[in-house]
């Protein structure tokens, strides 16, 4: 692919943007969509998109030109995730649907609301934290949606509240009449000692093309808990950039899993920047890959404190021709003395079309601390199918049951009991386990 | 105990030790870099008119390439026109044996341990010795040609073993591979070449010992290592140079290529100037080495050990393209003061069942950066291709960083990759250990970091592990406390 079709691609993506939105009132808006022109969709050369080329894929599956139509959606209750007492927010093509929506939590508990409504209303949270994570010098999908989103949800949870209610927020794109792009844009708030949990899933209806690039910026408050999962499983042609950027100060906690099950092409940018001392942090990922999807996680950790712990796991199985792709990056800064950070990624490669690249890297600039990363990629070991099959068990269910304990170390972490059984559920029919 | 302090005594005293400068005559082309200074090298060198075509036709690939950005180490911009990209010591005649070698010059290589004068040496190691632009001496020439291998200046190979030289220079680094590689291609001037008939095993370590001694002058040498079926060879190489203000470059290409069951073993003790305290001066290492694995069963070792340079920029690579191949690279990367590394190296596996093994141990302090790059590609057809990587950093000090970036890239399920690493410092308890056992703390690191790296120097031929041993506790010293 020549520049000269990525700029073309970058050009038609700008004045659709200024055909919906009028940038020129907003400051910041304006501002992004020239950076988004100026650093154009990422060239198939760039090294953070390397295995992942993004504009060709958008180039082939999108015309930017035609204006999104929609056609009937059906019954969307089937997407719910079953028997969770959740405060439910769904958000339909990119736009909040107050029909389909249910807060169950008393608003002294949490607020949510339109990020776009909360803003206007000069929200101080929301003024205070907006657009203040998020980079959008140096990546152009950060820009794009800077310039073009539409929607997003704000979610703010006060000082000292628990939240023992899950926030569920439903991406449904409705794909049933032509092709369809969303640009969303959340952020959620935690507040000091405050504790809550966010699920994002993402489905659609419909066999045409969708893309989505939804931007969500987090800010945990000292010693708060937060716990994001994000479950990427649409059985149709879903293409996602996803961009989280989470800001933690002194003895926050926050868990993230990214369960990246079925779709076409997701990018899941990670970045968590740990501004203070004694957090913890966790990141989970899971991606059962099969036809020929293309999963790619971009994590970072930016320890910029002393005294903090981060811990990653993220494990693949690629079946068929399907891509995965991770790169997780530690940084430790000069005076982030006593940190420790692990890292462990592991892959298994199912067939000889699918590929993994893997790039795990440390830049460490402060000298006592403890860091490590390990990075594995193989088959099934031939000696344990063996064993399950000299005791009597058949070669497709003892492989399935190698594949489902493999799945399992990361589901293990989850802790809400119904999303657990849910999500072990919906993998278990991917491994077609059936003992 | 007693040796540890002797090595230590021996480095308290003195911090770069290769600092001098020899007084001879040289003689070296002009400033800067165009045609007429490659026609100007060619024609010094007396070469056949296809090298020069050769050369200039890298030169023109050069001037159309981009000098990579892409490592994690930072320069001012280097101007190729204030290069003397020629300079030899000046001989009358061509030196037919060693008595004719000016004295000076054998004195310059017995100053740095180097006997050129064969009855000497009793290890057994045949030295190609390389200053400035050219090769002076090679000592054991007719004991090596008895067994049929050829060991010679890279100049004298392109008189008398042209076919051999214009069979395999480029067929493992390209031309236009990379920008330095280009730039190699297109000036460079001496450098050894050495040839293992088939199933020969070399009864004794091959070397080149290379020494930077003119002023504002780059190094560019090449060096060619074929191995024919079944041989075996183990190489070494070493180097030095004077102290000085400016940064000089130095701009290599090492091409190996191992035929059906040949195994090369190449060894390197990387000693230039590193620059002072405040990190002035020192050499700029941009080096392309690269082993090709062409016949089945075939095996290369690369082992590294990196303490100079200002900059180094380096990724001693193989090619793993015979079934059942091998590839392996040790290394221990040492910064200190304000010196910068990114160094790896990269496992294509392109054969089937073909394995690689890399370690590498990085060691940084004062004010220095240290990076492992490093690539493993399992390509499609390898079947059963196994690799297993380790890369430790040790960081000494809060004011050096040490990074990673290992790309792990497979095409194939059968293959079977595992890649490790960590960070840390120095145990405070395993300090206090040795200190309660009477040992002081400078020793202490000595040996906790000598520990670190064993697995690499255990790697390197006897006379090169000694040496590298006192390198490691030289280039650290005064680094902790």
């Amino acid at each position: 692919m020549s520049v000269t079709t990525t700029d073309n691609l970058t050009g038609q993506i700008v004045s659709a943007v200024q055909q919906k939105i009028n940038v020129k009132a907003d400051p910041l808006r304006n501002e992004a969509l020239q950076i988004f022109q100026e650093l154009g969709l990422p060239a198939p050369k760039h090294e953070e998109y390397k295995h992942t080329p993004i504009a060709r894929y958008l180039e082939k599956n999108f015309s930017f030109a035609a204006s999104p139509a929609s056609g009937p959606l059906a019954d969307i209750k089937r997407f719910f995730i079953p028997g969770v007492d959740a405060n439910v927010i769904v958000m339909i093509d990119g736009v909040f649907s107050q029909a389909h929506s249910r807060v169950i939590s008393p608003e002294t508990e949490i607020k949510i609301q339109s990020l776009g409504e909360a803003l206007a209303a000069k929200n101080p949270v929301a003024t205070q934290h907006f657009a203040k994570y998020l980079d959008i010098r140096n990546n152009s999908l950060a820009a794009w949606n800077t310039a073009a989103w539409n929607q997003g949800i704000f979610i703010h949870v006060p000082d000292n509240k628990v939240v023992e209610t899950p926030v569920i927020i439903y991406y449904i794109s409705n794909a049933t009449a032509g092709e369809n792009i969303v640009v969303n844009r959340n952020l959620i708030v935690a507040g000091k000692n405050s504790q809550a949990t966010v699920v994002e899933k993402f489905d659609s209806t419909g066999s045409a093309n969708h893309f989505t690039n939804l931007v969500t910026e987090v800010f945990v408050d000292e010693n708060a808990g937060l716990d994001l999962y994000s479950i990427q499983h649409d059985l149709n042609n879903r293409f996602q950039h996803n961009i989280t950027e989470i800001f933690q100060k002194n003895s926050s906690r926050v868990n993230t899993f990214t369960f990246t099950l079925q779709g076409k092409f997701f990018r899941n940018n990670l970045h968590l920047a740990l501004d203070g001392e004694g957090i913890e942090s966790h990141m989970y990922g899971l991606y059962l890959l099969n036809s020929d999807t293309l999963a790619d996680n971009h994590t970072v950790v930016d320890h910029k404190k002393p005294n903090s712990f981060s811990n990653e796991l993220y494990k693949g199985i690629m079946d068929e021709s399907s891509k995965g792709i991770f790169n997780g990056k530690i940084f430790v800064r000069p005076n982030a003395q006593k940190t420790n950070a692990f890292q462990a990624n592991r892959n298994i490669l199912l067939t000889d079309k699918a590929t993994v690249n893997t790039k795990p890297q440390l830049e460490i600039w402060a000298d006592d601390v403890k860091c490590s990363h390990g990075c594995t990629t193989g088959q099934l070991d031939e000696e344990a199918l063996f064993y399950l099959q000299s005791r009597g068990i058949n070669k497709d269910t003892a492989r399935a049951m190698m594949l489902y304990a493999f799945a399992g170390e990361v589901l293990d972490y989850v802790k809400h009991p119904q999303l657990k059984d849910y999500l072990d559920s919906v993998i278990s029919d991917r491994l077609h386990k059936n003992f | 105990m007693s040796k540890d302090n002797q090595v230590l005594e021996e480095l308290t005293s003195k911090e770069y030790e290769h600092g001098w400068t020899t007084n001879i005559e040289t003689e070296s082309a002009p400033k800067g870099l165009n045609e007429d200074i490659i026609r100007f090298i060619s024609a010094k060198k007396n070469e056949p008119e296809w090298l020069l075509e050769w050369r200039l036709s890298a030169y023109r690939q050069w001037t159309k390439m981009k000098e990579p950005k892409w490592p994690n180490v930072t320069y001012p911009p280097i101007n190729y026109q204030d290069v003397i990209y020629y300079s030899a010591p000046k001989q009358s005649a061509k030196a037919k044996s060693l008595e004719d070698v000016d004295p000076e010059l054998i004195k310059t290589f017995e100053k740095l341990g180097i006997s050129l004068t064969e009855q000497k040496r009793l290890t057994g190691v045949a030295v190609d010795a390389v200053i400035d632009s050219v090769s002076v001496a090679t000592t054991f020439k007719e004991t090596l040609g008895e067994l049929g291998i050829i060991f010679c200046s890279f100049s004298e190979a392109v008189q008398k073993h042209p076919d051999l030289i214009k069979k395999y220079m480029g067929s493992v680094v390209p031309v236009n591979d990379n920008y330095f590689a280009a730039l190699n291609s297109a000036v460079f001037t001496d450098g050894s070449f050495c040839y293992i008939p088939k199933g020969v095993r070399c009864p004794m370590e091959l070397s080149t010992y290379f020494r930077i001694n003119a002023a504002n002058t780059g190094q560019f040498e090449r060096t060619l290592i074929v191995a024919d079926e079944g041989s075996y060879v183990s190489y070494l190489e070493g180097c030095t140079a004077p102290q000085r203000d400016e940064n000089q470059l130095h701009a290599a290409v090492v091409e190996i290529y191992a035929m059906k069951d040949a195994q090369v073993k190449y060894s390197t003790v990387q000693n230039w100037y590193p620059g002072d305290k405040e990190g002035k001066g020192g050499i700029y290492n941009f080096v392309t080495k690269r082993g090709l694995c062409a016949g089945d069963g075939s095996k290369i070792s690369w082992t590294q050990v990196e303490t100079g340079s200002a900059i180094t920029w380096k990724y001693p690579s193989c090619v793993l393209k015979g079934d059942n191949s091998v590839g392996e690279f040790y290394s221990v990367a040492v910064t200190n003061n304000y010196q910068q590394a990114d160094t790896g190296t990269k496992m294509i596996h392109i054969g089937r069942n073909t394995k690689s093994r890399i370690v590498s141990k990085g060691i940084s302090a004062g004010h220095s950066q240290n990076s492992y790059r490093g690539q493993v590609h399992i390509m499609k057809r390898a079947e059963g291709a196994r690799n297993f990587s380790q890369c430790d950093s040790l960081l000494m000090g809060d004011k050096c960083g040490a990074h990673t970036f290992p790309y792990i890239d497979v095409e194939n399920k059968s293959a079977k990759i595992e890649h490790e690493a960590t960070t840390s410092k120095i145990g405070e308890d395993q300090i206090f250990y040795c200190l309660q056992r009477g040992i002081d703390e400078e020793s202490a690191v000595a040996l906790i970091v000598n520990g670190y790296a064993k697995e690499v120097l255990n790697q390197l031929p006897m006379e090169f592990a000694v040496e590298a041993q006192k390198l490691l506790a030289l280039t650290l010293e005064g680094s902790v406390g």
